[in-house]
């Protein structure tokens, strides 16, 4: 509770922000904000000891150095700032990630009035940032990370662009906002059980058991979750990412993956096993049908079918379903 | 902001200290040249290799190196030692810069180092110099806000140099209308060492020493011609004290008789621009009789300032150089300027006293000192020997070799031995004249030494037992001597006419920029503004002015740095709406979202006269649009088929 009041009352959410307009948000003088870096103040100091000093000992040319520097700041805070001005902001693509992975939006910033920009930051609030130049006239493509915590649609927030180009005098910011959303998948169990038998096709069952026993066939990229014990560090040490040794199942026949044979009762690790499952089935390319309460989807092994598989699950108990 | 900086924003900053500490190198103690070159090479290796040193290597070094400037200077805090220990502390922290932070911290105490410059010197060399630090400065500056990758340095330099010339607009509002005030507090006395100019004193050597330097020691603009040479004695200290070996002012509590001058023939009025010199005095054409705003007159008339003068200043006087002073000497005044040190210099003595048996008249002995002077074998040189015990006496009798101050020494040391009250005046006579700027430049070479004998009904006069000696030297100046070694420079010189002429125009310039620029103080602040407004202002004034004036900028600064860039247009695309404006202009309707083509069915319905052209030129403007090779010749043939449509 205190913590949502806090949340609220931080002076930084009373600040406008840029919003979308058929899907993009540019950056105008309403939205962005100026105020000097502690470099900056350091500097104003410094100028203000120097004007002190140039009074005292009535050195004309050391006014003169002092209001150069000045005007030069000056003329600092208008480059920093029109180097923020006009930008427009859109979604370009966004990938579905596990929940506890960052969730990757690419955001693409361009710029709009034939002019170079430098050193453009842009960050979800809290999250790290990333450093660009844009050339003039072309958009750049920010990967922008937020982490996830739970499935289900993660709604970033607002994005912080901000420089302190060209002399680190100023910090120019502004918020822009757009319509960004990322599905976040269950996260896959880290537990290795194996797929319990369906009561009525219990004989046709994957067993995982005789995962040892059977034929290499080849490798696969790691995949959240999956046991170090897979991951065939031999091959992953040659090739870039880590390899996964895929072994083929005796038979081919259908899975089901059921919300009651997982021996879990909290719902989150039932849908968080269930994942693994449809993973290792989806990768050893087993037909596979999956039941929730109230709800079946027929077997398949394409990968619209894993997506919807995922999707469901992510959703599953979620309002905005 | 914590993280690592490039390597190239280490070698800018270490650019822009090398370029900072440059000019101070000749006030900083020798070791530190050493320490200096010894950090700045460490810092270039560390930066190679990545590397980075603890803090308790810098330590030792930093203490070691406070332990020296309180050794170098003596532990007295002031001008020199904080600008030693700011650019100390400066050089050390290059050792432990790792960060942006560390650079920003470097940076500010860099510009500090920079305006200390101006403590020093203040010419317009080091005005256009410090130009140089400054842009390597925003340079490392710019180099640390983009830490996205490493810029050209040939951009880094450009946008430097641009913020800067986009400053100096500000810059001049600000120079011009921020209202000038006195300083704050009392300045560490050795803010002002260093300033050379006549002494209260004046022993053997003292002012051929002076002689030596060929600084300016102020300049003279007459109204209408300058007077003649030979009436240029610029008054300074009156010294009246001799004993036996030096000639000294009187003490300030004596109370003479406030002098009177009756003047005959023209006054001249003149400004004087005098360099600082750290004593009270301003000097006039002998006599002043309109003395300088805020100045007062000592008995004697030398013209004092309230306080010492440590900036240069300006002033306006004016003087009769044809003068009689009061005929009266009191008795006080009459013992001071009979004053001479008992038992020295017998044989001068003995000179004296044989004139004085001889019944000879004041006036009489004068011309007989003067003839000696001139007919006994005196010479008038910068490197005079040694003198012994009565130097009065080995000069006279002996050496007969002396510069200006032995020989009025001398002869006020003869006339006070034969009764006539003398005193010495010391000051600066001549002067050259720039022929470019119409002033006179008068030179510490210049400081000259003369006497005054006061004689009965006539008052204080002028004797210049110099010019007995070497006429030349009061007839056209210092520089048409060539005695002993001249400070003269060889541009100085008469020799070289060409060079000579050059050196007037610099020296014209320099004069305006003592004035324009760095005498531009609450004086010349009002001054100037009067002259524009007609009104006096007063600080209240130039705020709100400066505020306006600071606002009123910035409105086409904004403007200009905001503007929309247009993109270059492709001459293809400008023919073609060319021709589309020419069809505007016959009559025909254009619409945004229609194409070459469609235009150019519409235009052949309305004009079917023009059909071969309009299809032409639709042919060429697709071809040279989009096809990826560019043909010239199309290019020609389509620029004159819409030049030629009518």
């Amino acid at each position: 509770m205190t913590e949502g009041l806090r949340e609220k009352l931080q002076w930084r959410n009373w600040l406008r922000t840029a919003s979308s307009s058929n899907g993009a948000s540019v950056l105008t003088r309403r939205h962005i904000y100026i105020l000097p870096t502690r470099f900056g103040i350091g500097f104003g100091t410094i100028l203000l000891a120097m004007l002190i000093g140039s009074i005292n000992y009535s050195l004309s040319l050391g006014f003169a150095m002092t209001f150069l520097l000045a005007g030069a700041g000056n003329i600092a805070m208008l480059h920093t700032w029109r180097n923020l001005f006009q930008l427009r902001l859109r979604p370009l693509s966004v990938k579905t990630v596990y929940a506890g992975q960052d969730a990757l939006f690419e955001i693409g910033i361009a710029d709009t009035r034939h002019r170079k920009r430098f050193s453009i930051c842009a960050s979800f609030r809290d999250a790290e940032k990333v450093v660009h130049d844009i050339p003039e006239s072309s958009e750049v493509a920010f990967e922008l990370a937020s982490p996830s915590v739970a499935r289900g649609w993660l709604i970033p927030g607002r994005i912080t662009i901000h420089t302190e180009f060209p002399l680190n005098l100023f910090h120019v910011w502004s918020y822009a906002s757009m319509d960004l959303k990322c599905l976040v998948y269950p996260h896959p169990s880290d537990l290795n059980l194996p797929i319990p038998p369906s009561p009525s096709e219990g004989e046709l069952g994957y067993e995982a058991k005789s995962v040892g026993d059977e034929d290499f066939n080849g490798h696969r990229t790691y995949q959240m979750g999956d046991s170090p014990k897979k991951v065939d560090w031999k091959a992953s040490s040659k090739e870039q990412g880590l390899l996964v040794k895929v072994f083929e199942g005796t038979s081919k026949s259908t899975l089901w993956i059921d919300w009651f044979q997982v021996p879990f009762h909290d719902s989150e690790q039932r849908l968080s096993q269930m994942t693994r499952w449809i993973i290792d089935a989806h990768c050893a390319r087993t037909p596979y049908g999956m039941k929730l309460p109230g709800l079946e989807i027929p077997p398949d092994d394409s990968d619209s079918h894993f997506h919807q598989c995922m999707r469901t699950l992510a959703l599953w108990g979620k309002n905005d379903q | 902001m914590t993280s690592k900086p490039f390597p190239n924003d280490s070698n800018w900053l270490l650019a822009s200290l090398f370029t900072v500490m440059l000019p101070h190198l000749g006030h900083l103690p020798f070791w530190m040249w050493g320490l200096m070159l010894l950090v700045g090479t460490w810092r270039f290796h560390l930066t190679k290799n990545h590397a980075s040193l603890g803090i308790w290597v810098i330590l030792p070094i930093a203490a070691a190196a406070l332990f020296g400037i309180a050794f170098s200077y003596h532990g007295l805090f002031g001008r020199d030692s904080s600008v030693a220990l700011l650019a100390c502390m400066l050089t050390l922290k290059l050792l432990e810069s790792n960060n942006r932070r560390d650079f920003i911290i470097l940076i500010l105490g860099c510009y500090f180092l920079t305006v200390s410059l101006f403590l020093f010197n203040q010419s317009i060399f080091a005005g256009i110099y410090v130009l140089l630090p400054l842009t390597l400065l925003t340079c490392t500056l710019i180099g640390i806000s983009h830490p996205n990758g490493q810029l050209p340095p040939r951009f880094q330099i450009g946008l430097a140099i641009k913020i800067l010339v986009q400053g100096v607009p500000l810059m001049l509002v600000l120079f011009l209308l921020f209202p000038r005030i006195s300083p704050l507090w009392e300045l560490p006395t050795d803010a002002y060492s260093g300033m050379t100019g006549l002494s209260d004193s004046m022993e053997p050597g003292a002012i051929s020493n002076l002689s030596l330097s060929d600084a300016t020691a102020f300049r003279a603009e007459f109204k209408g011609s300058p007077p003649k040479q030979n009436q240029l004695y610029w008054r300074g200290p009156v010294l009246w004290n001799f004993d036996g070996r030096s000639w000294k002012m009187l003490n300030q509590n004596v109370d003479l008789s406030k002098e009177t001058l009756a003047s005959t023939g023209e006054s001249v009025r003149y400004t004087v621009t005098l360099e600082p010199h750290n004593k009270n005095w301003l000097l006039t054409l002998d006599m002043p009789s309109q003395l300088p705003k805020d100045a007062t007159a000592s008995p004697e008339l030398q013209v004092l300032s309230q306080t010492p003068v440590r900036s240069r200043i300006r002033y306006e006087a004016v003087s009769n150089l044809k003068y009689t002073l009061s005929p009266e000497l009191n008795d006080l005044e009459r013992i001071f300027a009979l004053q001479l040190p008992d038992h020295e210099n017998p044989r001068s003595l003995a000179l004296a006293a044989s004139w004085k048996k001889a019944n000879l008249s004041p006036e009489a002995i004068v011309n007989k000192t003067l003839e000696m002077f001139r007919t006994d074998k005196f010479y008038y040189t910068l490197k005079p020997p040694l003198l012994g015990v009565d130097p009065i006496d080995d000069f006279l009798f002996n050496t007969k070799r002396g510069f200006c101050e032995h020989f009025s020494g001398s002869f006020v040391f003869l006339m006070r031995a034969s009764g006539i009250p003398a005193r010495v005046v010391t000051g600066y006579q001549g002067g050259e004249l720039n022929p470019v700027g119409n002033y006179l430049i008068v030179r510490q070479s210049d400081a000259h030494a003369w006497s005054e004998v006061w004689l009965k009904d006539k008052g204080w006069v002028r004797v210049d037992p110099t010019a007995a000696v070497s006429p030349d030297r009061v007839e056209s100046g210092m520089e048409s001597l060539s005695i002993g070694s001249r400070a003269l420079p060889i541009f100085e010189r008469g020799d070289h006419p060409f060079l000579r002429n050059l050196y007037h125009h610099w020296d014209a310039i320099n004069h305006n920029w003592n004035q324009w620029i760095l005498g531009y103080d609450d004086k010349r602040q009002t001054e100037l503004f009067e002259l524009l407004t007609g009104k006096r202002l007063s600080w209240e004034d130039f705020t709100l002015g400066m505020i306006i004036c600071v606002s009123m900028l910035s409105i086409p600064t904004y403007l200009f740095l905001v503007r929309k860039l247009r993109q270059p247009v492709d001459p293809v695309l400008r023919l073609y709406r060319a021709f589309q404006a020419k069809l505007a202009r016959k009559g025909l309707p254009l619409f945004d979202h229609e194409g070459p083509v469609d235009l150019s069915e519409r235009a052949i319905a309305h004009f079917p006269d023009e059909t071969g052209t309009i299809i032409s030129i639709i042919q060429h403007y697709n071809k040279l649009r989009y096809q990826s090779q560019f043909d010239p010749v199309s290019f020609k043939i389509f620029r004159r088929l819409i030049r030629d449509f009518k």
